[in-house]
């Protein structure tokens, strides 16, 4: 709509920074940019930065990474639950566990070194041990889960094949040491499941490391009930009762430990977690989550309805995975995520008298 | 493994046994005249290969934009009104009303540090606007984050006790890329530049990437340091704003200047890294500022990630815990 003549010269109206999308109220307008609407005289307040330019860097970390966070918490899920069949007496969830192990670990490996900038160098990895970085804790880690896990899935693949694997008289050794094996890939399994949150956030990235605190939990939940939705989908009802109750406590965890760091985090780092694709991501992780731990309580000895929950579980955690992965690298990208918990809590600081930590002296 | 925060002397902590002086930068960002001789006395020295597409960023005369794998000089560029000045003023002098402890013996060369309400604020020159510009640089920090989370060990800490890493041990992870609270290091991209086709021919004679793949990142130019010769940042910059030398001289240099512009009225000087007991344990390039560090690009209160590792760890196995706890409830608690 146009007025006067000038009205053509008018600056096109800003766009309004939306705080928090998907809360807006029915009884805002949408702009129409053509400044026929009184523009806002006061600018919104502005926190100050170089030309918006981000502060921190973004891992530079492509979606093989968030795959991997997935994949690696179903391996090491699923290790655990091959331990409990073989030591419970269920064979087809201890092979099946297995299998899942070996084939979700290979798989979240051969992401990892994709993603590497010198993936031909991927054997750097296991070049020294620092415990002050969780790559390197995490790279011993997946290694000696890969090796427990390998040997005890190799020894399913050979009785499944009737034994015809070309192994002549290491097929003994294997027989021996495949129970041991299962072992050992349970006990690096936990630590396997629990690094990539450590390792998340061991960051500058603002998302990551103010959930530092509760992320380990969300991904040990996410974990188990994806490994157990796996199994849901691969096991017959009749020995997948474990695998059940590993669901229904994983989705509490995964619920309970998300809500707990979504609160306990700096206000304006968790942000990210609710906006855009990440937040929608995560909003339909819990729906899934919640969805697939009543579908196992309620339908989970119909085999049916098992597979159907455990296929919900387990996109639950990929999205779970690839939300918070996303919001991480949206945090990094806009500076504010980084200047404003920042400012906040040196003003805290401040005014709690502590004078002599800042950065910035008079002096 | 050494401390993971507070003051340190990071060179005894990477056990170096013997005792080199901390090298480090002086940037005093009030004498910068925003030459970028520094960016390219770098990238020359250093052969850093062009980084991106030699477009105009449209924001200011600063067209490099940020430090990067590839650029690892950057000279910010600002222009401020009155208003600006005022408030930069206002907060500058509220950093010296808090009377930050000093660090080191007691201050015998800052009169200043009196009553700066006082002090006669009249700018030396014009009062309606200013440019700022800063030369911006790897931080070096006494606890770097980069440093700590590098699973290869390609990062090192020198014996000058600045961070570098080996482009021959790098595999490119990207962890170190996360870790540094500044956003200074970064992985080089395979160099894939699109150059207008009228340069196309110029373009084919430029020389292959160097490292395309490898976080890179300001080495304190290590190479001419054990040739005991001046970074090339440092030689090259007209003004002496680039400062270079024994890390506790250039702090010492820095309360000295810093002082010295308080008793000229410019209450909004301040020292950017001058401080042991900050985030990361102060920083190897010290710089004085004349505004927030957020104005420049800087994080006004960094910490590195890693000083809260122990705490993460043990979070991480509570989890562990929890997760073999549901587990064995799972199987033990009778059929289901």
């Amino acid at each position: 709509m146009t007025l006067s003549e000038f009205d053509s010269f008018r600056p096109s109206e800003p766009a309004r920074r939306r705080r928090r999308e998907g809360k807006r109220g029915p009884g805002r307008r949408p702009a129409n940019g053509d400044g026929s609407r009184e523009m806002p005289m006061v600018p919104e307040p502005e926190f100050s930065s170089y030309y918006g330019r981000p502060v921190v860097k973004p891992a530079p970390w492509g979606n093989d990474v968030a795959a991997y966070l997935f994949l690696g918490g179903v391996a090491a899920g699923s290790a655990l639950l091959g331990l409990g069949g073989q030591l419970s007496g269920r064979p087809t969830l201890r092979r099946n566990a297995r299998l899942s192990a070996l084939a979700a670990v290979s798989a979240g490996a051969v992401a990892l070194v994709k993603d590497l900038g010198r993936p031909e160098r991927f054997l750097h990895m296991l070049r020294t041990f620092k415990v002050t970085s969780p790559m390197s804790v995490g790279s011993w880690i997946l290694s000696a889960f890969s090796a427990g896990a390998g040997v005890s899935a190799v020894a399913e693949i050979d009785r499944m094949s009737g034994s015809r694997l070309p192994l002549g008289p290491l097929r003994s050794v294997l027989r021996a040491v495949e129970g041991p094996a299962g072992f050992e890939a349970a006990v690096f399994a936990g630590p396997l499941a629990a690094y990539t949150a450590v390792l998340l956030g061991d960051t500058a990235t603002p998302t990551w490391n103010a959930a530092h605190e509760e992320l380990p939990f969300v991904f040990v939940s996410s974990a188990a009930l994806a490994s157990a939705g796996l199994a849901m989908v691969t096991t017959p009802v009749r020995e997948t009762g474990p695998a059940r109750k590993l669901a229904v406590l994983g989705v509490l965890g995964e619920v309970v430990a998300m809500k707990v760091m979504k609160q306990r985090m700096d206000p304006v780092a968790a942000e990210p977690l609710h906006q855009g694709k990440a937040g929608a991501m995560l909003k339909w992780s819990e729906r899934l989550a919640v969805a697939g731990g009543l579908g196992t309580l309620l339908g989970g000895r119909h085999r049916g309805a098992a597979a159907a929950s455990g296929l919900a579980l387990l996109t639950a955690s990929a999205l779970t995975r690839f939300g918070v992965f996303e919001a991480g690298l949206a945090s990094a990208r806009d500076p504010r995520y980084t200047i404003e918990p920042q400012k906040t809590r040196l003003a805290a600081r401040r005014a709690a008298g502590i004078t002599d930590d800042a950065i910035t002296t008079g002096g | 493994m050494g401390q993971l925060s507070g003051p340190t002397d990071p060179t005894a902590d990477a056990h170096w046994e013997h005792s080199h002086p901390r090298k480090g930068f002086f940037t005093d960002t009030s004498i910068c005249i925003g030459c970028k001789a520094c960016e390219v006395a770098c990238k020359e020295w250093n052969h850093n290969p062009q980084d991106g597409n030699l477009e105009l960023l449209g924001s200011s005369y600063d067209n490099t934009g940020a430090l990067g794998a590839s650029t690892w000089r950057h000279v910010a560029f600002i222009e401020q009104g009155q208003d600006r000045i005022v408030e930069a003023r206002e907060s500058g002098r509220a950093l010296v009303s808090l009377g930050m402890p000093r660090i080191g013996p007691p201050a015998t060369a800052s009169p200043a540090a009196t009553d700066l309400a006082e002090a006669d604020t009249t700018p030396p020159d014009t009062a309606d606007f200013r440019w700022l510009m800063s030369s911006d640089v790897c931080k070096h920090c006494t606890h770097a984050g980069c440093l700590d989370v590098c699973p290869t060990g390609a990062l090192f800490r020198t014996e000058f006790g600045t961070v570098v890493v080996q482009d021959d041990v790098c595999n490119g992870c990207g962890t170190c890329v996360a870790g540094c609270p500044f956003g200074v290091i970064e992985r080089r991209a395979d160099g894939s530049v699109k150059v207008a086709t009228s340069r196309n021919d110029q373009h084919a004679k430029h020389p292959a990437v160097p490292n395309a793949g490898i976080a890179q990142k300001c080495t304190l130019c290590y190479d001419r340091l054990v040739a005991d010769e001046t970074p090339a940042c440092a030689k090259a910059c007209p003004t002496t704003s680039i400062k270079f030398g024994d890390h506790d001289d250039m702090v010492e240099t820095a309360r000295e200047r810093v002082s010295s512009l308080h008793a000229q009225g410019l209450t909004e000087a301040r020292l950017y890294g001058a401080n042991e007991n900050d985030g990361v344990g102060g920083t190897g390039s010290v710089f004085l500022l004349l505004d927030e560090p957020e104005v420049y690009g800087l994080p006004p209160d960094p910490r590195v990630p890693t000083a809260d590792l122990p705490q993460m760890y043990r979070r991480a196995g509570m989890a562990v815990a929890g997760m073999a706890a549901a587990v064995a409830v799972a199987f033990l608690g009778g059929r289901a």
